[in-house]
């Protein structure tokens, strides 16, 4: 009998996962991936076009294109999700059933959660990144802006790619020094977090790189309002950072459909998942893969990268009616680019922090170290994305499981070699 | 680990002050906690928050962020700081004897 899978969201995870279980079970199993448009963005891409340094129309290409043969592709916005009868309820009024669902459909950004964040100065003097409309207008306004207080802005977590507001810093200081303008400029990362990232090595690793850089660090401060016309960040215990040109990280919360079907979310629409099997805690015929998940891990492509390798399995074994025997770590590795050509990484899981050391292995590429070497890993990103990522590749030697040969566990009792 | 001594009972405590062993938690706790966080008298909504605290930690295993706070307890950002001040998640993850809600990496 053939099995209906219907995956909601057609982005990294999801056309990963459809690419990886055509593959695994060829016509045993009927694949529909939703989404409703057929433009996929590479997100990290997005960092890249306020500075020029990545045109828009390039980090764009059209969904169908990247799924295998055989796998549906359905244009449309999903409605809600019926958990009990099992199926989908497109906007269109087509109802999709199904025998396992894959909810794959990201997060979404809610600037209209904090006051006047769309108001007056939105697109002029307050700009954001995150989505190709809001990074173009950036790499607009940023060539005219001629000195003043610049002043990057993380709302509040959890935000997808934890690390990119402090690349945007990163680079915005390599962009000023080679204008010309940098004593001209303070640049202010203003976060609510208690430090420049949330665990204590790469906070203390991070925070050293913008003291180091003349970035300026205000934490935690929680953003209540938002005044484009007035110049300032108003913080929901009355402080204040006044801006010149202010680039807000929003709110991100899940998907609205998920909201709309009963028992499907939490209170900010991501859906509960048990961190280790991907499976949904709502139903055992739900899975869940991606910025989706309500889990503690990064909202990173290289997360959905990991957990399409151990969702795959669990799913198929959970068709065979067999018990789920796939684990996720929780494993993220993400490329911070600090400028003047240099990047950073990382590597860590649930129970490991971003440590130095190399990877994958003693040899390999420096962790939580600027080197050439790691930016040339993040340009070459790119390629793998639309190459071995999305059609749900494995990479030799690089696997779901987090690697701990090569890292300086050391460095959690602070004596490091490095 | 710190020792603390609240109610007359020692309970277990991080650097940061967030409970290790929730089981140590009693409600007669709370207002010594409440006021060596600065809060003088605990109100009927600041009792609310606190418990709806304690009860989305023993349900999901960790405590709500602020907003997801705000949602699910049904009291807005801006009341939760005025309750609050300075971190109503953490102060209330504090008060009710949690953990620190785990922050997304
Ligand atoms: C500026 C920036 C830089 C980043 N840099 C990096 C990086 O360097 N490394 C890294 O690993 N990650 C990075 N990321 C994060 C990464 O892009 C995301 O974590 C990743 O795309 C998550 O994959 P996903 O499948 O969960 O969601 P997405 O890829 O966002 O896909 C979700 C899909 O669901 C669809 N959808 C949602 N709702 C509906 C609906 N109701 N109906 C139909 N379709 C729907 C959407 O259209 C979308 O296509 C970056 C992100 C940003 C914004």
């Amino acid at each position: 009998m053939e099995r209906r899978i219907v995956i909601l969201g057609g982005g990294t995870g999801g056309t990963s996962v459809a690419n990886r279980l055509r593959r695994k079970l060829g016509d045993d199993a009927r694949i529909t991936v939703v989404d409703r448009d057929d433009r996929h963005v590479y997100q990290p891409g997005l960092l890249l076009v306020p500075f020029g340094l990545a045109v828009p129309e390039k980090i764009v290409r059209p969904r169908q294109q990247q799924l295998r043969d055989g796998v549906d592709y359905r244009c449309g916005a999903v409605d809600r999700v019926d958990v009990d009868d099992r199926h989908v309820q497109l906007l269109d009024g087509t109802v999709l059933g199904y025998d396992v669902l894959v909810i794959a459909s990201g997060t979404r950004l809610v600037p209209e959660e904090t006051e006047g964040l769309h108001g007056p100065g939105w697109h002029e003097t307050v700009h954001t990144f995150y989505d190709l409309d809001g990074a173009t207008a950036l790499a607009s306004a940023l060539p005219t802006f001629d000195g003043g207080h610049l002043v990057v802005n993380v709302v509040d977590m959890p935000i997808k790619c934890p690390v990119a507001p402090l690349e945007f810093c990163f680079l915005a200081d390599w962009y000023l020094r080679d204008r010309g303008i940098r004593d001209r400029v303070r640049l202010t990362y203003v976060t609510p977090l208690d430090g420049a990232f949330t665990k204590p090595v790469a906070t203390r690793t991070l925070a050293g790189l913008l003291e180091e850089k003349g970035i300026e660090l205000v934490t935690e401060f929680n953003t209540g309002q938002v005044d484009g016309e007035a110049g300032r960040l108003v913080s929901f215990d009355e402080r204040t950072v006044e801006f010149d040109l202010a680039v807000v990280v929003p709110v991100h919360s899940g998907e609205e459909y998920v909201g709309r079907s009963p028992g499907l979310g939490d209170e900010l629409d991501f859906v509960p998942t048990d961190e280790s099997t991907l499976q949904s805690k709502v139903r055992p015929d739900i899975f869940v893969i991606g910025d989706a998940a309500a889990i503690p891990t990064s909202k990173a492509g290289s997360v959905a990268h990991f957990e399409g390798e151990v969702l795959v399995d669990n799913v198929v074994r959970h068709l065979a009616g067999e018990p789920l025997a796939s684990r996720f770590d929780g494993h993220t590795n993400c490329f911070v680019e600090t400028g003047f050509g240099k990047a950073m990484l990382i590597d860590f899981n649930y129970d490991t922090e971003p440590l130095p050391g190399r990877f994958p292995s003693r040899v390999g590429l420096p962790l939580l170290r600027e080197s050439r070497l790691n930016h040339l890993g993040k340009l070459m990103f790119q390629s793998f994305y639309w190459r071995a990522l999305l059609p749900g590749r494995s990479i030799p030697g690089i696997t779901a499981a987090m690697p701990r040969t090569g890292k300086d566990f050391d460095a959690l009792t602070g004596a490091s070699r490095q | 680990m710190p020792e603390k001594v609240y109610a007359g009972t020692a309970v277990t405590v991080n650097d940061e002050g967030f409970f290790t062993e929730p089981g140590q938690w009693r409600e007669e706790m709370t207002s010594e906690l409440a006021r060596e966080y600065g809060i003088e008298r605990l109100t009927e909504q600041h009792w609310q928050v606190v418990k709806h605290m304690r009860y989305q930690y023993e349900q999901n295993g960790t405590g709500p962020n602020v907003r997801a706070l705000a949602r699910s307890s049904g009291v807005t950002i801006k009341e939760l700081y005025q309750l609050f001040p300075k971190g109503p998640a953490k102060l209330a993850a504090r008060i009710a004897g949690i953990p620190k809600p785990r922050g997304c990496i």
